[in-house]
């Protein structure tokens, strides 16, 4: 899943950076010449007649969540626009932005796998709303989606790397209020409006595919265009804190979550273990994130639904690294790793597999991580 | 000329499920039905290689286990994204107990 921007520009870090994580530069042919690319994939064995209940779709769970969702974002919405022009406008705004700017990543992403309903148009209609809410384009990210689940944290070629090494620290702290994101996600939808898919979104997007993602970006900017007009027209800022300003003021959950989803782990392993992180959350930010806190396990497994990960998070957790802890732990965890990449870009935290694991390849697990961590 | 191959005992699937099935070097999947009636496809995904016998039946639709592409396993048609390319499809029947697949005549 993506949390922070899409690459989808032209422009290399190669010279930056001893990586280059454009999609089509160094790091990318040397990912497709060595074999990294579209590679084979550890999995902890599951029985197959445990996996296949595991996999089975319900459209009961998914129906809840969205009328509660919906209904919430309704009330809240309802009671800030009430509220407008005086202090108690806040906390429903602050509700309203969570399940607008937030929750609506882990929709898009569920709904975007198929997995979150058994029936196939209450995933469409909830990807295509969550889309416009998050402001990914539905085709762009879909594909973009893919190949994050073929080559996850392979540079050069998952478009969904959220924190580049060396980090940038202000891109991710400026994101925690989404002001990169919609900034890029804005220039994407004017872009694509204007006919233009580029080189980068190219090498992800089927050429059949293109015309809709040209087709969306043209309604939403009709849609932002008469939320402004409206704006202008009833003198008030209202409408665009109804519609809009949301993925601003109410992104920091998703990002809060999502940076724990790979921050400061290996880089091009085919190892989910070594390369994502699972943590154990409260229930609010487990609804808010539908269960994606279960990470290594939906990237090992993408076709289990989110209310069956805590399923198969205790089924195959004793050939997994150990839980993160919880959100402070993982942040413990994760921001020194940070700060020592800004010296050592090559530093990584190594997971480590409880004794009852299999390992993948042993050089994943031993030499190249001993390695990074002696480099420091 | 003719050939079917035996693939699986009939009772080896199933219902809607699906059992990956090798021969001469290829890969296929053959499908069991809700209503117990057995197909074949190919066996990889058309979108990445990916053994759709690791997938999941619902209905008439297989979803692939590394994407959730989906294709009708009785016609072999994509039905979305990330898959675009039909699957191949091969006739199968039921004798004493065997499934058989017709691969090439």
């Amino acid at each position: 899943m993506v949390d922070i921007g899409l690459r989808t520009g032209n422009t290399s870090s190669a010279a930056a950076s001893r990586r280059d994580y454009s999609l089509i530069g160094r790091d990318a042919k040397l990912a497709v010449e060595s074999g990294l690319a579209a590679a084979e994939w550890y999995h902890t064995d599951v029985p197959r007649k445990q996996m296949k209940e595991l996999m089975q779709r319900s459209d009961g769970p998914a129906i809840r969540d969205t009328i509660i969702w919906l209904g919430a974002m309704i009330l809240s919405g309802a009671g800030a626009a009430w509220f407008w022009g005086s202090w108690w406008c806040v906390p429903f705004f602050f509700v309203y932005g969570v399940l607008y700017g937030s929750s609506t990543d882990s929709r898009w992403h569920e709904c975007g796998h198929g997995t979150a309903f058994r029936t196939q148009w209450m995933n469409d209609v909830v990807y295509q709303v969550a889309c416009f809410m998050i402001m990914r384009n539905p085709v762009t990210w879909r594909w973009s989606h893919t190949r994050h689940h073929t080559d996850t944290i392979i540079v050069g070629r998952d478009p969904e790397i959220s924190v580049m090494r060396p980090p940038d620290l202000l891109r991710v702290v400026l994101n925690f209020v989404g002001i990169l994101d919609a900034w890029y996600a804005m220039s994407d939808m004017l872009r694509n409006a204007a006919g233009i898919i580029s080189p980068a979104e190219g090498t992800f997007i089927p050429e059949q595919e293109r015309p809709k993602a040209i087709r969306i970006a043209r309604i939403w900017t009709a849609i932002y265009a008469a939320t402004v007009a409206l704006a202008v027209y009833t003198g008030s800022f209202l409408p665009l804190m109804l519609v809009g300003l949301p993925r601003l003021y109410g992104a920091w959950h998703h990002v809060m979550v999502g940076l724990l989803q790979h921050g400061g782990l290996a880089e091009n392993v085919t190892d989910h273990r070594l390369n994502s992180r699972t943590v154990y959350m409260n229930p609010i930010s487990r609804f808010i994130y539908w269960n994606m806190n279960y990470h290594v396990e939906h990237h090992m497994f993408p076709m289990v639904p989110y209310h069956a990960l805590p399923r198969l998070h205790e089924l195959i957790k004793h050939d997994l690294p150990a839980p993160t802890a919880s959100i402070l732990a993982g942040y413990r965890e994760m921001i020194p790793a940070f700060l020592r990449q800004l010296r050592n870009e090559d530093y990584f935290i190594k997971r480590e597999l409880p004794p009852t694991a299999r390992p993948y390849r042993e050089d994943f697990h031993n030499d190249n991580a001993a390695a990074a961590v002696a480099a420091e | 000329m003719s050939n079917w191959v035996e693939a699986c005992d009939a009772g080896d699937i199933d219902e809607e499920d699906v059992m990956r099935f090798d021969h001469g070097g290829r890969t296929f999947a053959v499908y069991r039905s809700p209503d117990d009636e057995y197909f074949a496809t190919d066996g990889l995904c058309t979108h990445e290689k990916v053994h759709l016998a690791d997938g999941l039946v619902m209905d008439d639709i297989i979803e692939c286990p590394k994407h959730n592409g989906r294709f009708n396993y009785k016609t072999g048609a994509a039905r979305g994204a990330p898959v675009c390319v039909d699957l191949r499809t091969y006739p199968v029947k039921v004798d004493a107990g065997k499934v058989l697949v017709r691969i090439g005549w």
